[in-house]
């Protein structure tokens, strides 16, 4: 969730199609507007580049508590099989790496899809008790929503909501938080 | 962005469905009252339940004795449910993960109800697990946990301690990747809740979900990493239950095709289980246009692939049993052929073998009565295939003096009879509370793959795509 401090005022434009938005976004930005962000029903292919968000370093994170997993499971059974209680069962080595090698990949797939999703939440600010700020309610089901932080732009509110309108929106509401 | 639609292609979507269209049809189940077919079918699903139960109570009570188990064959059932229920959680991850990576679009409609099917069948078969523990409070000690009677741990070089790790793994991830393409759709039915209750609880689940672009661009890496991650995992799970037999030494269990061989028997289950269920929801909550024949067909088209690798792979291993020149694999293969279980031999090859090249006909692959009906052939063939395995490989023991024949007592029955109530009642809640089709993804295909009424059934608007957008380019 970025960054709404009490009392900003926004302007909502509210679309009906996806491609209309998407090519609303370079319109609005080229015309010198600051947009705050987009809101949609469903995945814009393209969308966080043309909003020129930042590439997200979630797969970092998933490497790394993918690691994470492969080290556990392997000190895992090191210590155990290998230094704390050695068996021989089956005439196998008590320590030989490869027949542990079932144990290494599912718990480098456990550390990194938890890790990976709990960072993904963290980062969205997601959790149980959440309240979202939702700039239209329709964004959910069939409208998209471009919305604009009226305290970070210069422009007057009346040319925005015309760079709005020309840019394909249906309609530009005020929504303030 | 421009969205081509290819002529040949068939839509995905059929009846010039709308984005609200999508969200209202599929909303609308969740939000009315159960209907009567939900409220009989989930009453039919407890009392099995229920009975199912207090059954599994008693074999806990009583202990394993009330099973037909015998010193020879000390594993059948319990082992056989268990095979069978972990091979139909294989289809939903396979829709999920393999088929997003594969870009095949038609997943979008099943795959929500598909990796329910996926977590609530794995839930069954875990419950298999505590069964034939016979001590299900002592099922921690599968754990590698430091036991009170010194430092001994669990043994890693068991295969039964991987299934430990890959069937929680597999569980965990199914539910994470299950529960993440829920956000949006659950965020979309707070946002038409009316009354408190389910605004809270609605809102409570979807964690806040607002739609952002930013959140959307890591909802789509996110679902990217988790479907690479749960592509090898899913063909892990079923090669770790087929360890638990192929690093033994019983003729018949001891074959390296076994884990190829298992993963292509579960996706076939699996994808026969999905069928039943989806062709059922598809009626009972009027989703003929999202869940269309296509989907229908490419999934029967899955079941014949796989279907046919299981095939060649009891044709392979009659034939290694042969050239290996093993006596006790030839015996092995010759008794489960024409020994005392040959109708069940028979039973696996008729459903399993003959029955899924219906499917080359395409009238039969797109006909639902033939889809619904060889879809449950197929699934008592997979069922038939590890009692097969497994029965049949243990009741003809190294000495004659240990043969045996297993018969299944009251309890083996109801204790399979329970994974049923189970299983029903887990997707009948799921289906009734939560949509059973992933709206925001049936979204995102339905420009480039939803059928275009023509203008004077539609009106201009509903279906029609945007071909250029009605604003001035050069705003400045």
């Amino acid at each position: 969730m970025s960054d709404v401090h009490s009392n900003s005022k926004f302007l909502v434009g509210i679309y009906d199609d996806d491609d209309v938005v998407l090519q609303a976004v370079k319109d609005v930005r080229k015309a010198g507007v600051k947009i705050h962000e987009v809101y949609s029903p469903f995945p814009i292919h393209g969308l966080d580049v043309a909003l020129g968000h930042p590439r997200t370093k979630l797969g970092i994170a998933a490497f790394l508590f993918g690691l994470t997993g492969t080290l556990t499971a392997i000190s895992l059974t090191f210590y155990t099989e290998g230094y704390d209680w050695p068996m021989i069962v089956g005439g196998k080595d008590s320590y030989s790496p490869i027949i542990y090698i079932p144990i290494f990949f599912e718990l480098t797939v456990l550390f990194s899809a938890l890790g990976m999703v709990a960072t993904f939440l963290l980062s969205n600010g997601l959790g149980p008790t959440v309240k979202p700020l939702m700039y239209d309610l329709r964004t959910t089901d069939n409208k998209f929503a471009m919305t604009i932080d009226m305290s970070k732009n210069d422009i007057g509110e009346g040319d925005i909501e015309s760079i709005l309108k020309r840019s394909g929106a249906a309609e530009v509401n005020i929504k303030q938080f | 962005m421009s969205h081509v639609t290819s002529a040949v292609r068939t839509p995905l979507v059929t009846g010039g469905k709308t984005y609200a269209d999508v969200t209202e049809d599929i909303s609308r189940q969740v939000e009315g009252k159960p209907t009567r077919e939900w409220t009989i079918a989930f009453t039919i699903a407890v009392v099995v339940l229920i009975y199912g139960a207090a059954c599994v109570f008693w074999t806990w009570w009583e202990g394993l004795g009330v099973w037909g188990l015998n010193k020879t064959v000390g594993w059948a059932w319990d082992i056989t449910n268990f095979v069978w229920w972990v091979g139909i959680g294989h289809a939903g991850t396979l829709i999920s993960a393999i088929l997003l990576l594969f870009r095949q679009k038609w997943r979008t409609a099943v795959n929500r109800a598909a990796e329910a099917m996926t977590i609530f069948a794995v839930i069954c078969a875990a419950s298999f697990i505590l069964m034939h523990m016979g001590r299900p409070w002592l099922a921690l000690w599968a754990l590698p946990l430091p036991n009170t009677f010194g430092s001994l741990w669990v043994n890693f070089k068991s295969p039964l301690v991987w299934d430990v790790f890959a069937i929680s793994t597999y569980f965990t991830v199914s539910l994470v990747f299950w529960y993440m393409g829920l956000l949006p759709d659950l965020a979309t039915i707070r946002d038409r809740a009316r009354s408190k209750v389910s605004r809270y609880i609605y809102g409570a689940f979807s964690l806040g979900w607002n739609g952002s672009a930013k959140t959307w661009a890591r909802y789509e890496y996110i679902s990217l990493i988790l479907a690479g991650l749960s592509t090898p995992l899913v063909l892990s799970v079923h090669t770790i239950v087929s360890f638990d037999f192929a690093t033994s030494v019983i003729p018949g269990w001891h074959t390296t095709i076994f884990p190829p061989y298992f993963v292509a028997g579960a996706i076939f289950s699996g994808f026969a289980m999905v069928q039943n269920l989806v062709l059922i929801i598809r009626v009972v909550f009027k989703l003929e246009d999202y869940i269309t024949v296509e989907h229908i067909e490419s999934m029967n088209k899955v079941i014949t692939l796989t279907g046919s690798i299981v095939g060649v792979a009891y044709l392979t291993e009659f034939f290694i049993a042969w050239y290996s020149g093993v006596e006790f694999e030839s015996y092995a293969f010759i008794n489960r052929a024409t020994g005392p279980y040959w109708w069940a031999y028979a039973a696996m090859m008729t459903c399993n073998v003959i029955s899924p090249q219906l499917f080359w006909s395409r009238a039969i692959r797109r006909s639902v009565v033939w889809t619904f009906t060889l879809s449950v052939i197929v699934n008592i063939g997979m069922w038939f295939e590890r009692f097969v395995i497994i029965v049949t490989s243990l009741h003809r023991d190294y000495l004659p003096s240990s043969w045996a024949m297993f018969h299944p007592t009251l309890f083996d029955i109801s204790d399979y009879i329970f994974s049923f109530g189970l299983f029903f009642t887990l997707f009948l809640l799921f289906s009734k509370f939560l949509p059973v089709v992933n709206m925001a993804e049936v979204k995102t295909v339905i420009k480039s793959s939803s059928e275009k009424l023509p203008a004077s059934v539609s009106g201009v608007a509903k279906g029609e795509r945007v071909t250029s957008p009605t604003f001035n380019k050069n705003i400045d």
